[in-house]
């Protein structure tokens, strides 16, 4: 009887992971495209010294985000974790935890009218080690100097 | 106070070098933000309280090293870092870095 509770409650968790997870995935992609076209106009550059001629002035931005894969994916990624390979659940979660976090800072940029932000650089790290060590949810930084100029 | 992390000021002159600066910060999160993490850890998605949590710590490590710049009389700190670290479970540190310099 236990071991069927706690199937069920396996199973309710899969198919609710599977929904939420991925109509959030899908309605998160749409917000990004649309979002990078938004902000197009601030140009991003990991050069270390900025190109720029005439600088008004400068200043530090950045942008974060923790996101949290979803329990079916986790699952995916554990029976994978078995025979090796790529793990395309973790591969999906740190494409948009990066974008979100680049389009964050370029919101910030845009708002201070800067035309470019240089040196970009990221920092990634894992929140919640947790159970066994798996990677649940991740944070992600992305910084940068705005130049407001031409 | 200007805080760039570029090498240098661009259209101004540097005209001292006043040596690193730091600033760090350890936080943890608290309950209710622990459970909200949970159920998200089964659907999916942004954990919110976390973004806003480690924004805020990043504030203030940012804040501390101002301090210490404005101490030692520098009016920029330029070639600044970031780095997280966890410390304990649901405990992380914040360490942000540069080097203070005196900008005409």
């Amino acid at each position: 009887m236990e071991n069927f509770i706690g199937l069920i409650s396996f199973l309710v968790l899969m198919i609710a992971g599977y929904l939420f997870g991925s109509y959030a995935e899908r309605k998160h992609y749409k917000s990004i495209l649309q979002r990078e076209e938004q902000y197009r106009n601030v140009v991003l550059m990991a050069l270390r010294l900025p190109r720029v001629s005439h600088v008004e002035h400068t200043q530090l931005v950045s942008g974060s985000v923790v996101i949290s894969v979803d329990y079916f994916k986790r699952f995916l990624a554990s029976l994978r974790m078995l025979v090796g390979g790529r793990l395309n659940s973790y591969e999906s979660l740190l494409d948009r935890a990066r974008r979100e976090a680049i389009l964050r800072m370029q919101k910030q940029a845009s708002d201070m009218n800067a035309s470019s932000v240089y040196n970009i650089k990221f920092e990634t790290s894992s929140i919640s080690k947790g159970q066994k060590d798996r990677v649940g949810s991740i944070e992600v930084l992305a910084y940068g100097t705005a130049i407001v100029g031409k | 106070m200007l805080i760039s992390n570029l090498e240098l000021v661009p259209g101004k002159k540097i005209l001292k070098h006043l040596g690193l600066v730091q600033g760090s910060t350890v936080r943890a999160k608290h309950v209710g933000r622990d459970i909200m993490a949970g159920l998200k850890n089964v659907f999916g998605g942004e954990l919110k309280g976390y973004t806003e949590l480690l924004e805020d710590s990043r504030t203030e490590a940012i804040e501390r090293m101002q301090k210490q710049a404005e101490a030692i009389g520098g009016n920029a700190i330029i070639n600044v870092r970031f780095s997280t670290s966890s410390v304990a479970q649901g405990a992380s540190e914040i360490f942000v870095y540069g080097t203070a310099v005196v900008v005409e």
